[in-house]
């Protein structure tokens, strides 16, 4: 499918502090509009959907349509509750998933 | 007092004053942000405010298009921003992405990157916990499209 994605989260962080989380993967995100130099038209292929949970709580979801660059990038943010792991996933068309994991220590 | 009507009747107006370039793309954008904004807040009547919208004045890339959308909300377990939405009603097809947020997000800000096909008007959405909707809009200036037309 892709490569490995990248992902920004601080090591650490204070209780009730609200952290930035940056993701980034490669993906073409295929619209299913564009054509090859045969004329046919290129299948549509997306990475429909992204979710971070931390600690197995939902913090942040998102749907990306057409209309999202290729690569997607994505900048949000927690507020800290404690220690955990995160777990970040990627769901392209056709039910194929990336799943990573970061943890997060409380100082 | 504006219906849903009025306000879809604005948005071609918009779309008709931005110049669409083509007429046939312009007619399906408006059918399909009818059905999905229907889709996205249903019947509700957004109210303008509440949103910051980050965008370039002229993207010189349509391809990439970066962005940074801000609800302002407390972000409390009882009132937080839910939903954002984002449209472009001159793409061949109008959703970008919609975000989810939950109280743990504790700030309702997403910045990602876009795609847009032609100059247009950029919308956002947004929904809140209490059932609320508001809507903001920014026009880009589009320099070379994206959507590999």
């Amino acid at each position: 499918m892709s490569a490995k994605p990248r992902i920004r989260v601080p090591d650490s962080a204070r209780i009730g502090e609200v952290i930035e989380i940056k993701t980034l993967i490669a993906h073409a995100m295929e619209t299913g509009n564009r054509r090859n130099n045969d004329g046919s038209i290129v299948p549509r292929l997306l990475l429909h959907t992204f979710e971070a949970k931390f600690a197995g709580t939902e913090v942040f979801r998102a749907n990306l349509h057409t209309g999202t660059a290729a690569n997607p990038f994505l900048s949000f943010f927690m507020k800290v509750p404690g220690p955990g792991e995160f777990e970040f996933t990627w769901i392209e068309d056709g039910g194929a998933r990336i799943t990573e994991r970061r943890a997060l220590s409380v100082i | 007092m504006t219906d849903r009507r009025t306000f879809i009747v604005g948005l071609s107006a918009i779309c008709a004053s931005m110049g669409c370039t083509s007429p046939i793309a312009a007619e399906n954008g408006q059918g399909n942000i009818r059905a999905a904004l229907k889709a996205l807040i249903g019947e509700a009547t957004p109210v303008e405010g509440m949103i910051i919208l980050d965008l370039p004045e002229i993207a010189e890339n349509g391809n990439t298009v970066p962005y940074t959308v801000s609800v302002e909300s407390p972000m409390t377990n009882t009132q937080y921003a839910k939903a954002v939405h984002l449209l472009a009603p001159a793409n061949p097809l109008p959703q970008i992405s919609s975000f989810f947020f939950t109280p743990l997000s504790g700030k309702a800000t997403v910045s990602s990157r876009m795609r847009l096909a032609q100059t247009q008007e950029v919308l956002v959405f947004a929904e809140m916990s209490n059932g609320t909707f508001y809507t903001a809009k920014r026009p880009v200036k589009v320099t070379v499209g994206g959507c590999g037309g």
